[in-house]
């Protein structure tokens, strides 16, 4: 229909008389936009369903405190190895009993340190960079999932429940070369959750 | 129908209507098609590739060594598989699809063909340009290219050529509309026309983001070392951003060319009528509205972006996920409408009177059913910390398989069922093998995407990575990974089908019986749509300042504290 309106409008009668009481130039006489009854129902429950979504989100955000990565500090990839940088010496620190922070530097073609040891229990914050290109680290089983970029630290926290070993492996395409040995497909670390009786063993640098 | 009063000046002012003639056509014709021939290409050969990586993730087969020395690593490979089906393919199909729907359902010469003309043939330098450095392993960074991992700068140019031809595309839409607009002032624009106009005025905002990625940091530093000037240096966060400013408005330049045939051409498909045309036309608004500021939501895992803004384009992501959500019903209403027409009867036993024996209408409708899990997986995407059970995993390309792979491209499957037999004047090659072609597509990528969400999810495997060679494979991912090797079976049957259609019907001297014109559904509801559906400068304005409000204050503290310290590395 609306392919051929013009048409009718350049017809020889345009020049006439006749007005039609849709299209006159007076706005309140604008045609509206009609809604089916069912559709009207369906734009509501859409409408309802993007809120509670919304809510679900920001309500488990708040209150379990899952969080993405944000805004942590910045460092720059040629000074890591600098002394006072706490990536020069990458691995694990104990804070307090059961408290860790972890500084990795992720780079072409494996993570440092790609072997981490923890206490069950053990509360962890991981802060990471890259020395290259951009990488990336999820630590199975937990929500760390972040970029790794070179110039940003990225920051997150895990707490470690379950004995096991859980692999991190880089999920950024970071490079390979034809016929090396390594290549971002080998870029992986693992974190070994020791259980209770075993947590004597635990080395921190 | 309707007739306004003009008085005589009025009449005389408004320029006349410039009739479409048979030899506009030939041009509008010929450029669709070509478009359409250099996408097919593009697209098998691209698809080859998304075989190789799929049977060497599941270790069933690794032809790399075999390759060698044309293609020289997985990686190269998965650059090629990404380019071509997912920029070229559709730029390409999108722009010879738009200009041959826009100017008929315009029914108006276009204002100025040399510009699609050149607009054409800027997009083929651009891919030929790009090509030599992708097939030469010299840009193997895969289709995000992000820095600082740098490719050849003749990558670079390439893609800047394709983009502006795609936007000297829009130019040549945007004259033609207006000068229509001159000549029929008080007209409702015609659906498929405004619709197309509309993405690609979203597209040209989109990919603005990119554009400036590309000049102001990845061209200058690519050419340093070519004109023998020092590298400005990169910065990895900036470039990110904008390349997601891009990277999401980017999949509604595939999706909305599928809906403009869902909305406005499948009804007429199966003797349906569109349900409610001025709906249709808002649900495009909202997408330029809409699209563009939710990129952070690609960058939910990123450092140095502040957890607000992160949550701030959350909300925009899950705010465009409503024009989806009435497309729904919309279109399935309308569908229903022709089904019924058609004998249908019962709540849901209509759906087996839809025109499921045209390839072109079967096609689009398995599309669609693809597209509902597509669309649930992108909310699950969008949610901020769901995101992070999920980000650069399997998941992601078991998402997008039913988006781009599936709602776009099996859409543009069907669109070609009628689009090739009508441009080459040939009859389609054949009906069952196209109705084999949409079926073995749909389960092909059932079980393709399956396997994929799931290793994803419960297994955290990696994406974009040569999983057959990494040392922390686990048996435990065998069941999903023969689930997605019964996939590719199908798809590669069902694309190699797809090849061949198209091939035989354009070699192949069937003339058609009778002629194909293109199918245009008609509003169930007469009136037409109020003015301010037809109205440019709020939802323009609007996008323009969505963009500036959600981008602007975080872009500017980017460009400020911008620390150029990364140099660009070759690292394959």
């Amino acid at each position: 229909m609306s392919d051929q309106t013009h048409e009718t409008e350049h017809s020889p009668k345009t020049g006439g008389h006749s007005v039609d009481p849709q299209l006159t130039d007076d706005p309140m006489q604008e045609a509206s936009l009609h809604v089916e009854k069912w559709e009207g129902i369906w734009i509501r429950v859409s409408v309802g369903m993007t809120v509670v979504f919304i809510a679900a989100i920001t309500l488990a955000a708040l209150s379990f405190g899952i969080s993405v990565p944000g805004a942590t500090a910045r460092i720059n990839p040629a000074t890591l190895n600098d002394p006072g940088s706490p990536f020069a010496t990458p691995g694990l620190r104990e804070l307090a009993p059961g408290k860790y922070e972890a500084y990795m530097v992720a780079q072409t073609w494996n993570f440092l340190p790609d072997k981490l040891e923890v206490p069950v229990g053990a509360e962890v914050t991981f802060y990471i960079t890259a020395r290259d290109v951009v990488h990336g680290i999820k630590i199975a089983g937990t929500n760390v999932n972040m970029m790794a970029l070179p110039g940003q630290v990225s920051t997150l926290r895990a707490t470690f429940d379950t004995p096991g070993t859980y692999n991190y492996i880089c999920h950024e395409y970071c490079g390979y070369v034809a016929g090396a040995p390594i290549g971002h497909h080998t870029m992986y670390g693992q974190i070994t959750v020791l259980p209770a009786d075993e947590t004597a063993q635990v080395t921190t640098e | 129908m309707s007739v306004h009063t003009l008085s005589a000046a009025e009449l005389k002012a408004r320029p006349t209507p410039a009739p479409l003639t048979a030899q506009d056509l030939k041009i509008v014709d010929r450029l669709a098609g070509l478009n359409v021939l250099i996408g097919v290409l593009a697209l098998s050969f691209g698809a080859l590739f998304g075989v190789f990586q799929g049977l060497e993730h599941a270790k069933v087969f690794n032809i790399y060594p075999w390759l060698q020395p044309a293609i020289k690593t997985y990686y190269q490979g998965l650059t090629l598989h990404g380019a071509l089906n997912a920029l070229v393919w559709t730029t390409f199909f999108i722009c010879g699809f738009f200009t041959f729907a826009f100017v008929r359902s315009i029914n108006r010469p276009l204002k100025y063909p040399w510009m699609s003309v050149v607009a054409f043939i800027l997009m083929v330098v651009g891919l030929l340009t790009a090509a030599v450095p992708m097939l030469t392993n010299n840009a193997s960074v895969l289709y995000t290219f992000y820095p600082p991992m740098l490719a050849d700068w003749a990558f670079y140019v390439g893609l800047v050529l394709l983009v502006v031809g795609s936007w000297v595309v829009g130019y040549s839409m945007y004259f033609t509309y207006y000068a229509w607009r001159q000549e029929n002032p008080d007209a409702r624009a015609p659906f498929i026309a405004l619709t197309s106009t509309i993405t690609m005025v979203m597209w040209q905002l989109a990919t603005l983001g990119v554009a400036a990625e590309i000049l102001f940091q990845l061209l200058p530093n690519a050419l340093a070392p070519v004109l023998g000037y020092p590298a400005p240096g990169l910065d990895a966060l900036l470039n990110r951003t904008l390349f997601w400013w891009f990277g999401h408005p980017l999949v509604y330049f595939w999706l909305l060319p599928a809906y403009v045939s869902w909305y406005a051409m499948l009804p007429a498909q199966t003797n349906g009528k569109m349900f409610s045309e001025p709906l249709g036309r808002l649900v495009f608004w909202l997408f330029l509205l809409f699209s563009t500021p939710v990129g952070f939501h690609h960058q939910f895992a990123d450092p140095g972006i502040p957890e607000i803004w992160k949550y701030i384009h959350m909300i925009f992501t899950m705010g465009v996920g409503f024009p989806s959500l009435i497309t729904a019903f919309t279109v399935v209403a309308s569908l229903e409408i022709g089904a019924r027409a058609r004998g249908g009867k019962g709540y849901l036993r209509w759906i087996g009177r839809l025109n499921w024996g045209d390839p072109s209408y079967a096609a689009q409708n398995l599309a669609m059913i693809l597209f509902i899990f597509g669309g649930i997986g992108g909310l699950i995407n969008a949610s901020y910390n769901v995101n992070m059970a999920v980000h650069n995993t399997m998941w992601v390309p078991g998402h997008f398989h039913l988006t781009v792979g599936s709602a776009t491209t099996l859409s543009f499957f069907g669109i070609s069922y009628w689009l090739v037999p009508k441009l080459t004047g040939h009859k389609l090659f054949t009906k069952w093998l196209a109705l084999a072609q949409a079926w073995t597509w749909f389960f092909g990528m059932v079980f393709f995407s399956n396997a994929y969400h799931t290793l994803g999810l419960i297994f955290s495997v990696p994406r974009r990575t040569m999983l057959g060679e990494a040392p922390y494979y686990s048996s435990q991912w065998n069941p999903q990974m023969m689930e997605s090797v019964l996939g590719l079976t199908l798809l590669s049957i069902s694309a190699t089908l797809f090849f061949a259609i198209m091939l035989f019907t354009w070699i192949l001297p069937r003339k058609l019986d009778r002629p194909i014109e293109m199918p245009v559904a008609q509003p169930l509801d007469p009136k037409p749509a109020p003015k301010w559906l037809d109205t440019w400068w709020p939802w323009l304005n609007g996008a323009i300042a969505l963009i500036i409000l959600s981008y602007g204050p975080m872009l500017f503290q980017l460009i400020r504290d911008a620390e150029f310290w990364s140099k660009g590395i070759r690292v394959w």
